[in-house]
C-alpha cells in the first residue's frame, strides 16, 4: 500500500516539479552560470572567471548589499515588535473580532503594492497631503518626507505587514493557554512567561514570519525606488542596473548570486532550527 | 473537623453575563485534608477551582487562606498550586527543567534545584535518569508524576487537582489514585481535587463535596453521603438507588404513593399527610422467602438479571410500572427466572428518608 501511495505522491507532484524545473530552477542555474563568466559577455561558452566577484569587492557593491540587508533587518525587527501584540490579541483575546482584522489586513493586498506606494508618495512628498497640511497650519516651510533611509524601512514595514502578522498569529495560537496559566500558577511573572513559555513555543511562527519579511524585504526594489528615489540605492537596484543599462549580465548574475546565497543560507539556517510540521498542524 | 481551616470560601458567587456559575458558596477546607469536589459537567466545579487557584476572581464573596483575604490575589502570588487536567507540562523542556521551574523562579542555585528535583523524582518513583529526558518522551503515567513533582517542587500550602486522571485508562487511573492517596499521607499537604467521577472521589478523599448547578449540595465523608444523602440528586448521583415517594398516615405510619408498600410495625419520623422520599440502596433489598418478614415489603416481577462480576443486579418490575434495583453478592445469587413473581423486603434501619423543600 505504502509503495502505491508513494508513487501517487510522486505522480501528483510531477506537473509542479516540471513547471518549477523549467521556470524556477533553470533560470537560476543560468544566473549561477553567468556569474562565473567574464564581464559583459552574453553566452555561457567562455572560460569560467571570478572577475565579477573581484568587481563586487573593488567597486564597492558591498555597500548597497549591506544597505539592503540592514534595511530588511530593521524592517523585520520593527514588524515583529509591531505585530506581536496584535497577533497575541488576534490569537487569544479578540475572538471573532480578529476575523475583521484579518479581512482588513488582507484587503490591503487587493491593491497593487506600487499603487499603494504611490499613495505614500502623494502623502509624503513636498507639498503633498501631510507636509502640505502642516505647512498650511503652521506657516513654516516643509520639506518632503521622502528620499531617505528611514522612510524606506517604514515602507517595507508597511508592505510586508501581513507576512509577519499571520505567521505570528499562527505561532502564538500554538501555545496552549494552560501552559501560561500553569507557569503563572507556579509563580512566574508576565515577563518570565513571555520569555520562557510564549517565545520558545511560538518560535516556529516567529521564524517563519521573520524569514518571509526579511527575504522579501532584502530583495525589494519598489520601496527604495518610489520612496527613496535616487537617494538610496539597494542591492536589487544594482542588479537591475547591471542587467539593463549596464548590459553586464555576468556582473548582474554575480550580484544576484551573492544575495541569493546570503538570504538562502539564512533561510536554511533558520528553518533547520524549527519544526515546520508543527506550524502546518501536522504534529502528531 | 478537628483541624484548622486553611481555606475558607464565604458566599462566593461567580457570574458570566446572566449565567450564574457559582451561587453563594460557603465552604471550609481543613488543613491537611483530602477534599474532593464532585459534580456533573456544568455544575461549576471547574469555575470553582479556577477561583481557588487565583486564575479568576469571584463576582462577589471572599476567599481566605489561613485567615488572609486572597480573593483578588492573582495565581502567581498565591502559595497554592494546581495540577491541570492537561497537566500543562512545558513540552520544550526536560523533566528536570519542568520540575525545577518553580525553584528557578524562587532563585535557587543550580545545585540546590537539582538536588530537590532528584528528591522529587524519587518520591514519585521516577528513575533518576529521567532528569534529562524530554517530557514529550514520557508515557501518560510518567507525565502525571512529573506534573505532580513540579507542583510539589513549588511547595504549595494547598495542592489543587483539576481532573488530572480523567484521560488515563482504567488500570493506570486506579494505580495513580492509590499513589495520590499515599502521597497525600506522606506530604501531609491539603489536597483539593475536582472530578466528575464519584468512584475517584470515594477512592481517594477524606471528605467529598457534591456540586450541582453552581451550589454545593452536600459535604461529608463518602459513607455519610452514600448512606444519608440530602436530596434525590445526591442519592442518585452516589450510585444505584431505589426511591419511594411516601406519605405519612399518622403515628409514624406511612403509605407508598407510587406503589403499595406493605409496612410492618416499624415507623418513620413522618407527620400525617407529610410527603417525603424513602431511599433504599439496592444491596439492602432482599428477596423474601414465603413467611419471611421485613419492615417493608412489596410485590414484583423479575425482569432482568445483570452479572457485574463480584455482584449480581436484578431489575424487578413493580405494579405501578416502575422498576426496582436489587443487588446481591455473586455468591449469594438469587435463583429465579424472568417473569417470576417475587416478594421484596427491606428494613427501615437500612433506609433513609429524604425530605425536600
Amino acid at each position: 500500500m505504502e509503495r502505491i501511495e508513494e508513487r501517487q505522491g510522486l505522480l501528483s507532484a510531477l506537473p509542479v516539479l516540471i513547471l518549477l524545473g523549467a521556470i524556477f530552477l533553470a533560470p537560476l542555474l543560468v544566473v549561477a552560470g553567468f556569474a562565473f563568466m567574464p564581464p559583459k559577455v552574453f553566452h555561457l561558452a567562455h572560460l569560467p572567471s571570478f572577475e565579477n566577484f573581484r568587481i563586487f569587492f573593488d567597486q564597492g557593491y558591498h555597500a548597497p548589499l549591506l544597505r539592503s540587508l540592514g534595511m530588511a533587518g530593521a524592517a523585520t525587527v520593527l514588524l515583529f515588535v509591531l505585530c506581536y501584540p496584535l497577533a497575541y490579541g488576534m490569537a487569544k483575546i479578540f475572538g471573532r473580532f480578529s476575523l475583521a482584522i484579518t479581512l482588513a489586513v488582507v484587503a490591503t493586498l487587493f491593491v497593487s503594492e506600487n499603487i499603494r506606494l504611490f499613495g505614500w508618495v502623494l502623502t509624503l512628498m513636498k507639498g503633498g497631503m501631510l507636509p502640505g497640511h502642516l505647512e498650511a497650519w503652521t506657516g513654516l516651510e516643509m520639506d518632503g518626507l521622502l528620499y531617505n533611509l528611514p522612510i524606506i524601512v517604514l515602507g517595507l514595514t508597511y508592505a510586508y505587514f501581513p507576512f509577519m502578522l499571520f505567521p505570528l498569529v499562527q505561532g502564538i495560537s500554538m501555545v496552549p493557554d494552560d501552559l501560561r496559566l500553569a507557569a503563572s500558577d507556579l509563580g512566574a511573572s508576565r515577563l518570565r512567561i513571555f520569555l520562557e513559555i510564549d517565545l520558545p513555543l511560538a518560535m516556529p511562527g516567529i521564524v517563519v514570519g521573520s524569514l518571509l519579511t526579511f527575504v522579501l524585504a532584502a530583495g525589494a526594489m519598489a520601496e527604495s525606488k518610489l520612496l527613496g528615489g535616487q537617494a538610496v540605492i539597494v542591492m536589487a537596484d544594482e542588479i537591475e542596473t547591471a542587467f539593463t543599462y549596464g548590459q553586464n549580465w555576468p556582473l548582474g548574475s554575480a550580484l544576484a548570486l551573492i544575495l541569493i546565497l546570503i538570504v538562502g543560507g539564512l533561510a536554511i539556517l533558520a528553518l533547520s532550527k524549527i519544526d515546520l510540521d508543527g506550524i502546518m498542524g501536522r504534529r502528531s | 473537623m478537628a483541624s484548622q481551616t486553611v481555606l475558607r470560601l464565604e458566599g462566593v458567587t461567580k457570574r458570566f453575563g446572566s449565567f450564574t456559575a457559582l451561587d453563594s458558596i460557603t465552604l471550609d477546607i481543613a488543613d491537611g485534608e483530602f477534599l474532593t469536589i464532585v459534580g456533573p459537567s456544568g455544575s461549576g466545579k471547574t469555575t470553582m477551582i479556577r477561583l481557588l487557584a487565583g486564575m479568576d476572581a469571584p463576582s462577589s464573596g471572599e476567599i481566605y487562606l489561613s485567615g488572609n483575604r486572597i480573593t483578588h490575589l492573582p495565581a502567581n502570588k498565591r502559595p497554592t498550586c494546581m495540577v491541570f487536567q492537561s497537566l500543562a507540562l512545558f513540552p520544550h523542556r526536560t523533566v528536570g527543567q519542568n520540575i525545577e521551574f518553580p525553584l528557578k523562579i524562587r532563585g535557587l542555585d543550580r545545585a540546590a534545584r537539582r538536588a530537590r528535583a532528584m528528591e522529587l523524582l524519587q518520591l514519585l518513583r521516577l528513575p533518576a535518569g529521567y532528569y534529562g529526558k524530554g517530557v514529550m518522551q514520557c508515557s501518560g503515567g510518567e507525565r502525571q508524576r512529573v506534573a505532580l513533582a513540579r507542583a510539589l517542587a513549588f511547595d504549595p500550602e494547598i495542592l489543587f487537582f483539576d481532573e488530572p486522571l480523567s484521560a488515563l485508562d482504567y488500570r493506570l487511573r486506579k494505580t495513580l489514585e492509590k499513589e495520590l492517596r499515599a502521597l497525600h499521607r506522606q506530604t501531609g499537604k491539603t489536597f483539593v481535587y475536582i472530578t466528575h467521577s464519584l468512584e475517584e472521589a470515594m477512592a481517594m478523599s477524606d471528605r467529598i463535596a457534591i456540586m450541582r448547578s453552581g451550589r454545593i449540595v452536600q459535604t461529608g465523608t463518602a459513607a455519610e453521603i452514600y448512606n444519608t444523602p440530602k436530596d434525590r440528586f445526591v442519592a442518585e448521583f452516589m450510585g444505584e438507588v431505589n426511591l419511594f415517594p411516601v406519605e405519612g398516615t399518622g403515628g409514624g405510619h406511612f403509605k407508598g404513593l407510587a406503589e403499595p408498600l406493605q409496612a410492618g410495625t416499624a415507623t418513620l419520623a413522618l407527620d400525617a399527610a407529610a410527603r417525603a422520599t424513602l431511599m433504599v440502596r439496592p444491596e439492602f433489598v432482599r428477596f423474601l422467602a414465603p413467611g419471611e418478614m421485613a419492615d417493608c415489603s412489596l410485590e414484583g416481577e423479575l425482569h432482568n438479571e445483570f452479572a457485574l462480576g463480584s455482584r449480581v443486579q436484578y431489575e424487578v418490575g413493580l405494579p405501578g410500572g416502575r422498576a426496582l434495583t436489587v443487588e446481591k453478592l455473586a455468591e449469594a445469587r438469587f435463583d429465579g427466572n424472568y417473569g417470576d413473581h417475587v416478594t421484596l423486603g427491606f428494613d427501615l434501619a437500612h433506609s433513609h428518608l429524604i425530605r425536600e423543600a
